[in-house]
Order: C-alpha cells, then structure tokens, then sequence
C-alpha cells in the first residue's frame, strides 16, 4: 500500500515523442481485455461455472485437475475452477467502491486543501501526517479485526485509510496548477474561488486523479486480499482468491493449482491495472512518465 | 540551521504525533465490542462479578477516561502494557518473544533487497532504454503489484514442497538453522521491496545523470569513473537513503503476511492472533510500537539527508 512512491514515480516526467501519444498501445489494451473479460466472468459468473462454489462433495475432497474438475477440489471437495470465476466478483467489487469513494473523498480534500491553503490545509496535513504513523495494513488488520471482521467493513475502513494517499497527491497537483497564469486570469475575471477550482483547477488534476485512481484500485485489491489471506476479510467459505490461497496452503502438494492459481490472478489483475494507471496518465498528461 | 536544532524540532514533533497516535491506540479498547472490563477478561465466560470489579479496579476502569489515558500512558512509559488476556504473560514479555524473529526476517530481506535492488536500479538507470533496463523495469512492476503471500506460497511450492531445499513452516533453532528457516521468507519479503528500491534508485540515477552539471563535467572530459562515482552517485544516493529507510520501517506490514504464510512466530502473526482473540492490552502494545519504529526512521532519515546535503544546512531549497 506504498501509494506514494508510485505517484513520486509519476511526477518525474519527460515530454512525450509524438508516437507516444496516439491510442493506448497494445500492452494496455491487453490489460483492459483482462480487465474487461474479468469484469464480464464476474457479471455472468453463474451460467459459466460449472459447479456452485459453495457446494461441498466431501467424496470428491482433494482431488487434483481432472476432466469432472479443471482445477481440482479443495479440502471440502468444493470445485477450484467454480470458485475461481466467482472470485472475480469480490476481486473487482471492493477495490473498486475503495478506489473511487477515496478518489472523491480525496480528491474534494485536496482540492480544498490546496485551494484555499491556511489552517484547512494545515489540519489536514496534521491528519495524515498522524494516520501515516502506522501502516495503512496494520491498522486496516487492527480496526477491521477488532470490529469483528467482514469483507464489507474492511471496504468502508480501506476507502478511510486510502483517502489521506489522495488527498496528498491531490493536493500537491492543485498546489503547482494554483501558481499558473490561468488561474490568475480567471480570478481577474472576477470568477467565484470555487468555480475557479472545480471548472478550471479540478479538469487540469484529472490526469492525477484519474491515474490515482487505479493505483488504488491496486493497493485495495492487495489490502484486501491480504485481509482474507489473515482471515479477516470474506467470511470463511466465500469463493474469494485470497481466502483461496489461504484455505489451500495446507493442501499446498496435492493440489498445488488451487493456491498458485488465486494468487497469480490478484498478481495479474494488479499488474493489468498499474499499467492502466501509467497509461491513463500518460495519455491525459499528454507527458510519458519515466518508467 | 545546526543539526542539533534541526534534530530537536524534529524529535519534539515525533514526540507529539506519538502522544496523538496513543491517544487513538488506548481508545482501541472503548471500540471492542460491549463492556471494556468484560473484553480485558477475554470474554463473558470469565467475567464473575468479582473479576470484573478487580479488573475495573487494575485498569481504572471507573475514572474518567482521561485519567485512564493518563494511568495507561504512565504504565507504556515503561513498557508496561498490562497482561495479554489470552497468554496471561506481560505484553512486554509476549512481545519480547516474537521480537527477535521479526526483526531478524525484517533485517535479513532488507539486506537482500539492498544487495539486488540497488546495482540493479543503478545498471538500469544509467544503461537506459537497453533490454536490462526493460527487464528491470518490467520485474519491478511484478515485484511491486504482486501481494505480498503470492512470492511467498509461490517460494514455499517450488523450493520447500518440490525441491525440498528448504523447511517449509517454523523459525528453526540456532543461529545457523534459524537463517536457513528465514531465507524464504527474507526473499518472499524482499520481491516487493527490491521493486520499490531499484524503481526509485533508476529513477533517481536518470534524474541526476541528465543534470548540466553531470553534462558539463563530460564535456570538460572529466574521468569517467569520477562522473558516475562523485557526481551521480553522490546525489542519486540522497532519495534512494530515504526510500529504503521508509521501505525498512515498513517491513513489518509485508512481515505480517510472510509470517503467517512460513508459520513465523514473529510479531506479526502475534498481531494476527491477539486480533482474532481480541486481546485489547497486545495489540495496543504492537501498533504503538510499529508506531515508534516507523516515526524513529522518518528522523534518522531525515537527519541523515540533513547531515548528507549540504544544501540543507545552508537553508537553501530541500
């Protein structure tokens, strides 16, 4: 969840060579096709799996790929391959409220932030300077357990510890755009401060917000992963990859496809979606980030 | 600015968000469910009525809660967080225990990522836009995207189950066997980390290697080797410190995972179960400690940027 180190990453730009600009090249669409098709999987999950991913066949426990089960059965004789599809639903649910609910949080804050400066900004930075203390990880586990768990409640913590990342990048955007010509015209106008930073500031951060956006889609689907890997996220027994990898280690021999599986999605669904982010931004930016 | 006061403002300024962030840890206990007293006994089950005033009575259960912030806050003064509800053990001494494994697993993947992370970062940066700096760029997003328990279940699959090269669970006993027992989890810990540090030590190495100054020195045929060693180096070090001095303190996050995935009794899967058994005075102690470590490496970072850039003492830009 180191969000800021990418977007450090971002802000070392270079001026783009023409062919940089035009369309999305074929790495990132390969990765909205993944996006897309997961997207597609999680939508209509129930007429594509085969079996229901909660069904337990306890006769048919631990077994490996076969022709009756592509990936094999876990412990419980539940089918991989079924719990796999349905996992897309969770990998692509919570991330997503998290991304966006802390994208407009954040992206309000730091709009306020930046614009008006004085004591709203001095606070607020005082607030993530205190929240930065700990690890977003560490308290999402501590809160999120303590309060009793649950997929849903660890979506509404991680969207409150993913605003103050927003709010920062957000805020320094709005900082360096303040300083230039146009917004100074626009005052001369005589246009009101908060037209001035919702239709002239806000269209000119949208490149960073956007970017930041799917960077924390990234960070939520790891952060949350990684709850049910603890078991504190979904509630044991929900087709989820983390949990997936979690419930199958013991099983690690037998049927090791039921672990490897889960993890190289959240890995590949990750990846798929920090491409995107660097694209978007790029493509928005009409810059090319270095890396 | 001298660095003794630099050094001091700094410290009073740690010292006040630590205050903020114990206020907001005590308060961990007034957020488990139902009655704090009956939560500190480890559930209804235990909780007599005789029990129940006594330990009203050891944690000042009746006062106002400031006065309990303030008893509480003299008692982690020194180091005493109350007992642990489920070991019954001091928090100091539970803690105590795991202490040593995470640090050493911290330290350990730490060197790891050092070794790899920063030639590999320096290579790609200055041999830029070639198949290595392409290879490290596109290993780096790997590294970096990927959760932390997938290099873990991936290492433990290919050389503890089917190679067999290495223990699959437990932290050994002995010096010697306890570094064998943590060396996949040092690695499964390092791949996240050698992503952040070897991205950040390219991107600085190209950011210092494009400078005029670095140009000019070329130009005026200045040795290679002191180019690269006393011009790029030297600067492109500056973020790199600050990059792997927040990449160590943070190692205690991926730690919880790695830990829990190898079965390390380290702090982290402490953490992990003291949650689960909701035991208050444990988990307060833990992350009021990640808080502690995280906010001592943001100063010594920043007093060896302080003491590295000469630009700093001047009090000319950062």
């Amino acid at each position: 969840m180191a969000f800021d180190v990418r977007v450090t990453d971002l802000s070392l730009e270079e001026p783009a060579s023409p062919s940089d600009r035009e369309g999305l090249g074929v790495l990132a669409w390969a990765c909205l096709g993944f996006v897309v098709l997961l997207a597609v999987v999680a939508v209509i999950a129930p007429l594509i799996a085969p079996y229901d991913p909660y069904l337990q066949v306890l006769v048919d426990s631990n077994q490996g790929p076969s022709r009756a089960h592509l990936l094999g059965t876990d412990e419980l004789g539940r089918d991989i391959w079924s719990q796999l599809i349905y996992g897309t639903r969770t990998a692509l649910i919570g991330p997503t409220i998290v991304a966006v609910g802390a994208g407009l949080l954040g992206t309000s804050l730091g709009l306020l932030t930046g614009f008006r400066g004085g004591w709203v900004d001095g606070i607020t930075m005082r607030l993530t300077e205190i929240i930065y203390a700990v690890p977003p990880l560490i308290v999402a586990i501590v809160l999120v357990g303590i309060l009793g768990g649950g997929y849903w409640l660890a979506v509404v913590v991680l969207i409150f510890l993913s605003t103050p990342a927003d709010v920062r990048v957000v805020r320094s955007a709005v900082l360096a755009q303040r300083e230039l010509p146009y917004v100074a015209a626009a005052r001369a106008v005589g246009l009101r401060g908060t037209r001035v930073a919702t239709r002239h500031i806000l269209p000119n951060v949208t490149p960073t917000v956007s970017a930041n956006i799917l960077l924390q889609f990234v960070g939520a689907l790891v952060a949350l992963s990684g709850l049910a890997f603890l078991g504190l996220g979904v509630a044991p027994g929900t087709p989820d990859w983390g949990l997936m990898v979690a419930e199958n280690r013991s099983n690690l021999d037998i049927n090791p496809l039921a672990v490897i599986a889960p993890a190289l999605l959240i890995t590949l669904l990750a990846i798929a979606v920090t491409i995107l982010g660097d694209r978007v931004y790029e493509l928005l930016s009409g810059r090319r980030s270095v890396g | 600015m001298k660095i003794v006061t630099f050094v001091a403002r700094r410290l009073v300024g740690m010292i006040a968000i630590l205050l903020v962030v114990s206020f907001l840890v005590f308060g961990l206990l007034s957020l488990a469910p139902g009655d704090p007293a009956v939560a500190l006994l480890g559930g209804p089950s235990k909780a007599t009525p005789e029990a129940i005033s006594q330990v009203r009575a050891l944690y000042h259960l009746d006062e106002p809660l400031l006065t309990q912030y303030w008893y509480w806050l003299q008692g982690v003064m020194r180091f005493d967080f109350g007992r642990s509800i489920s070991s019954q053990l001091p928090v100091g001494d539970a803690i105590g225990e795991r202490f040593p494994i995470t640090v050493a697993l911290a330290m350990y993947s730490f060197i790891i990522t050092v070794v790899i992370a920063i030639p590999l970062g320096l290579a790609a940066g200055v041999r830029r836009g070639t198949r290595l700096d392409r290879t490290v760029t596109a290993g780096s997003l790997v590294g970096f995207a990927a959760p932390v328990f997938a290099p873990a279940v991936f290492l433990i699959y290919v050389f503890a189950v089917q190679l067999g090269w290495f223990p699959v669970y437990g932290p050994g006993k002995g010096a010697i066997d306890r570094i064998y027992h943590l060396t996949l989890p040092a690695i499964a810990l390092a791949v996240g980390q050698i992503a952040i540090i070897s991205r950040q030590t390219r991107a600085a190495t190209m950011d210092v290697a494009t400078q005029d100054y670095v140009t000019f020195a070329r130009v005026r045929a200045v040795p290679a080797r002191s180019v690269w060693g006393g011009y790029v180096l030297r600067n492109a070090a500056l973020p790199v410190i600050t990059i792997s001095g927040l990449v160590l303190a943070f190692s205690l996050t991926g730690a919880v995972l790695v830990e829990q995935a190898f079965a390390l009794p380290g702090l982290g899967t402490l953490l992990v179960s003291s949650v689960n058994a909701l035991d208050i005075p444990v988990i307060q102690a833990i992350t009021l400690l990640t808080a502690f470590v995280i906010l001592s490496f943001n100063l010594i970072i920043d007093v060896t940027y302080f003491a590295l850039d000469p630009r700093l003492r001047r009090g000319v830009g950062a």
